[in-house]
Order: structure tokens, then sequence, then C-alpha cells
């Protein structure tokens, strides 16, 4: 049934981007395993005949004018970011040298 | 006009006082900020104030209303709180930080002195409306959480009862209304953020229908759940803020066009040959002897009244819990996505892209955040998402269409908010699953995308009981009609927390 290994702990935490500790990698696959048990009572549920609902209404295109308007200020967009080389935001290196 | 004290009284008695310029909007204004200077800190229900511009907000409304130019603007100088998960604009076209501009937070170290360059559309509609911004309210991270225990800056108290917890995750804005630091205040309801809150604080909260008000600028949960709407001390009051929230906004393309009503004006208190659905499902183990008999005896009040009471069945009630913490995680691991430690908010300075996503979302999210995106990531992974997203969103079609049948027999539905009064800070917070039972009774009306309200009906144990009244999809004017009969038969409206007095 639904208890999670560490390694499925890590392996989802390093799909989300979540730096865990040791000590919260352990709570979190008790507290997973004990949720996901909870959840998997769904399977109970009969949906053979059943389509899936994403959105309670209906979904559909939007079309607007293709009217010219201001997007936000350029130095308001930035005011945020924690680091800048103006007028751009500054990321870490993504790619080493020799990668 | 009742014997409370001032900042204690409805929007509807103020609001007919300061047309008749028997009040200021600086006198209202200030009674709130006394209340907040006095049980603001202890009870931690602003997360950020601007006493100053609220003050020369109020001193332009007595203006206008002395002028008579009060024009069409309902709420003109009446003093409100946001959750602090709308955006305020605090920043100029220059990136400068504007006078008196709040910072926003959504409750989480990740947006520590996050300052928006836009409004929210709530803010500008109410704005429109006339209102008094007071601050912004404490509320879980994200608005993850049944208790605002899940804030990173600290547990809301209860007003009623300050060793227990006011609800969540709207608790900042609902402690605030019960105990007269603000005369409204806007929540958001992904599973019961609003109604389960007004409901151990003795409050009025409605989640309008999925798609009723627009969510541009609300921090996003869950984007398929998410709702905003108001607190109140009278049905009556919620009303009128509704009216204001109301309306369809092309920034949000998932609110829906539909006519306004006016909210307020319809409230007749005659609920005469209304049929109203009580679903047995709704009453379950674990929910507390003194709610159930509160509950019972609300229905019995709205017999009395002429509405005709029959019993319903909604037989995949208890499916609701484990279909919410599938879809609503998994929406959430998406919206979260945005926290990069980049573009705003905390960013872990570490030398590698990678890297710094990790370490940011890392440190800057805190333990329910982290769970939520764990079991959404999960639950969307590779070889999880037929078994647990698609089956949840099955389950999701059967709950509503449960919904849409029974609401084609009845009017309304009759349900407890929440299944027990107000409980003990800390007493469930060792345990994910408990906390998430608190919500039981509201989260099925947010995967059903209905609205809801809860209203004050009575004690137990000396704590406030919620009465929820679910209606269909944009008939919120019956789910009001409903709740004001009933508050108006019911006399506990004047329900105010020992708060409620002013210093001699």
């Amino acid at each position: 049934m639904a208890s999670i290994t560490r390694d499925d702990v890590e392996h989802v935490a390093n799909l989300a981007r979540l730096h865990l500790t040791d000590a919260e990698i352990d709570r979190m696959q008790a507290q997973l395993s004990n949720i996901l048990e909870a959840i998997e009572t769904l399977r109970d549920v009969d949906t053979s005949q059943v389509g899936p609902t994403a959105s309670v209404i209906r979904l559909e295109n939007i079309m607007r004018e293709d009217v010219a308007s201001l997007p936000m200020a350029r130095d308001a967009a930035l005011a945020n970011a924690p680091l800048r080389d103006d007028p751009f935001l500054r990321v870490p290196t993504v790619l080493e040298e020799g990668r | 006009m009742t014997a409370l004290p001032l900042a204690d009284r409805t929007i509807t008695e103020v609001a007919a006082a300061l047309r008749a310029r028997e009040v200021s909007a600086r006198e209202l204004t200030d009674a709130c900020l006394v209340r907040i200077e006095r049980d603001g800190e202890r009870l931690n229900t602003f997360l950020a104030l601007d006493a100053e511009g609220a003050r020369r907000a109020a001193d332009d409304a007595d203006r206008a209303l002395s002028a008579g130019m009060d024009g069409a603007r309902p709420l003109l100088g009446i003093p409100y709180a946001l959750k602090d998960i709308f955006v305020t604009r605090a920043l100029d076209e220059d990136g400068n930080d504007l006078p008196g501009g709040l910072p926003t937070t959504a409750g989480s170290f990740i947006l520590s002195g996050y300052r928006s360059p836009y409004p929210s559309a709530a803010q500008e509609a109410l704005e429109r409306a006339g209102a008094i911004l007071l601050g912004k309210t404490n509320c879980d991270e994200f608005a993850m959480g049944s208790s605002n225990e899940n804030s990173a800056y600290g547990p809301v108290r209860n007003p009623w009862d300050e060793a227990t917890v006011p609800g969540g995750s709207s608790g900042g804005s609902s402690a605030a209304v019960a105990s007269g630091q603000a005369y409204f205040a806007l929540g958001t309801d992904t599973g019961g953020s609003i109604r389960q809150p007004a409901s151990l604080t003795g409050t009025v909260g409605m989640k309008p229908t999925y798609g009723r008000v627009s969510r541009f600028g609300m921090i996003a949960f869950a984007s398929s759940l998410d709702q905003c709407g108001p607190f109140g001390r009278s049905v009556r009051d919620v009303a009128l803020v509704l009216g204001a929230l109301a309306g369809h906004d092309p920034r949000d393309s998932t609110s829906v066009d539909v006519p306004v009503g006016d909210y307020a004006a319809a409230l007749d208190g005659d609920v005469r040959g209304l049929r109203l659905g009580v679903p047995r499902e709704y009453f379950v183990a674990g929910m507390e002897p003194g709610v159930e008999a509160a509950i019972r005896a609300a229905v019995e009040t709205l017999r009395g009244l002429g509405a005709e009471i029959v019993e319903v069945s909604l037989p995949s009630t208890d499916r609701g819990l484990a279909t919410y913490y599938i879809i609503a995680p998994a929406e959430a691991s998406a919206n979260l996505a945005r926290y990069d430690g980049v573009k705003y908010g905390l960013s872990a300075g570490a030398d590698e892209l990678w890297e710094n996503y990790d370490r940011t979302r890392g440190s800057g999210f805190g333990p329910e955040v982290k769970r939520r995106i764990m079991l959404g990531t999960y639950a969307l992974s590779a070889g999880y998402y037929d078994a647990y997203y698609v089956k949840a969103q099955q389950v999701r079609t059967l709950i509503k269409a449960e919904f849409d049948e029974v609401l084609s027999t009845v009017d309304a539905i009759l349900a407890p908010t929440s299944p027990t009064v107000a409980f003990k800070i800390g007493a469930k917070t060792d345990d994910p699953l408990a906390m998430y039972l608190n919500d039981a009774c509201t989260l099925p009306v947010n995967i059903a995308g209905l609205p809801g309200i809860s209203v004050p009906c009575g004690l137990s144990d000396g704590l406030p009981v919620g009465l929820q009244v679910i209606g269909r999809a944009f008939d919120e004017a019956t789910v009001l009609r409903v709740a004001d009969a009933y508050e108006r038969a019911a006399g506990f409206a004047s329900l105010r927390p020992p708060t409620a007095r002013d210093e001699q």
C-alpha cells in the first residue's frame, strides 16, 4: 500500500527543487505515508464511466481585441529581484564551463 | 442603535450613522485603530498596518460625506482589512517605495519584504466602493491550514478564548472582525478558509461561487478551487461587501460574466416556501455533540420560519477529503514553482542555479507548504498521475453531480461548517491528517465550486458554532436570504467575544 521509501521522498524533493534536511526527510516519509494511505481510499470508487473534472466552469479560449497597452514599468518589475544587473535580472550560473 | 461599543457594530449600523453625520469615518477608523493598538499584537491579527494612510482616507471620506458627495459608494468611510494574500500596491513606476504602501507576504518567509508593483482586483474594487484599508491580516502560509498556526509570522489567537485558534487559513481576518479591529475583512477560501474561521470566531463568512469574484492579484494556492470573499458581523454586511466585489474581470479568465444582483436589498427575511436540504452525511462521527445540537436547532428555527426541511443524501461526502488532498496540493505544487529566488522574494544566494532553487525553497517554505508541495509533486509524478490526479478529478465529477442533483430538488443545503468549535493552539499540529479533517464539511463545496456561507448559530462550551448554507452556482442571493432570515430569527447576531468592550 502507500508506504513510501526514503528514496521516494528524496526523488520527489528533487523534482520539486526542494532541499530537505535529513530530519525533514524522515518526518516527511512518515507523514506522507500516513496521508497517502487516507487518500488511497479513492481506489474503492468506481469511476470507470466517469470523466475527469479539471474545472467547474467551462474553460474555453477567450479572445480579446489586439490593442496595444502599456506593460508594467521595467523598474517596477525589477524592484523586487534579489539580484539585478540593470536593466536585467541576474541569475546564478546555469551552465558551468566544460559541462 | 445597539448598545455595543462603536468598534463592534455592523457596517449597516455605522453606515447609516455616517450618512446622518452622527459619526465620522475618522471616528470609525480611530475606533478600529484603538482596538488594534490594544489587542492586535496579543492576538497577532495584523502583519502590516497603515494607520496614517487610513486616517487620511477617513478624512477624505468625511469631506465627501459632508459635501453630499458619497456617490454610489456603498462602503464609503468603512475601515477594513485584507488577508495578506492579496497584493497591495507598494511601488511606483520607477520601483520606488510608495509612502504607506503595504508589503505582501502570504504568511511566508519566502515573500518576506515583497512589495507589489500593482494592486489586486479586490483592493481596487473596495477602493472604488469607498472602503478604507487599515492593513493586512495574518494567515496560514499560502493559505494552507485550518488553524493559522502555519503562518511564518506566528499563530493568531481567537478573541473568544486566546488559548484557542481562530481557524484558518484566513484566521487574522476572522479574528480582526470578531474583535472590533475592522468592520469587515477579506479572506480566501480554497477548502473552507473563510467559512471555517468564521464559524470558530462567531463571524459571518462567505465563499462565493467559483468565478463570481476576480482572483487577479490574489496569490494562488489551488487555482481551480480558490475564491475570494468577505467576513462581516452580519449577513447583510457580507452581502454589501460581496456586491462591491462581484463581477467579471478580463484579467481573470476564470471570472464569469453573470449579472450581479443587489444582494443586500434582496434580503427580505422571508424563507416561506423555500425547500432546504439537510444532508445526512454531514452529521459525522467525531462531530461534537454541542455543535450537532446547535445545527439541529438552527434547522428547526428555519422550519419554524416556514421553510420546508427535507433530508437529502450526498453519498460521496466522505470522499471529499481524499479528493481535495490530491487536487489542491497538485495545483499548489505547480503554482508555487514560481518561487525560484530569481524574480522576487527570498534568495539563498547560492552560486549555481539548481542549488539556488533547492536552498531558497528549502529555507523559505514552512513545514505545511513543503508537505503539500511534496504531496502534489508525488501525485503528478510519472507512474502516479493516473492513479492519483486523474482519479481525483473523476471523483470530483461525482461529487459535483451529487450536489447538482440535490440542488435540483432543494433551494439550498444546510450543514455544519466545522465539526468542532475552536480547539487549543498546538492541539493538532503534530497530526496533519487530524488537522485536515477540520475541513470535511467545507471542502466538498470548493470541489463543486458552489457558494457557501457560515453564519453564527450559538455557542457550545462558550465558543461559537457556525451553520453552513450552500447554494446553487451563482445563486448567492438565496444563500444570503436563508442566512439572513436565520440570523434575524435566531438572535445570535449580537454575540461578541470578551474583547468587545472599551476602556472606561
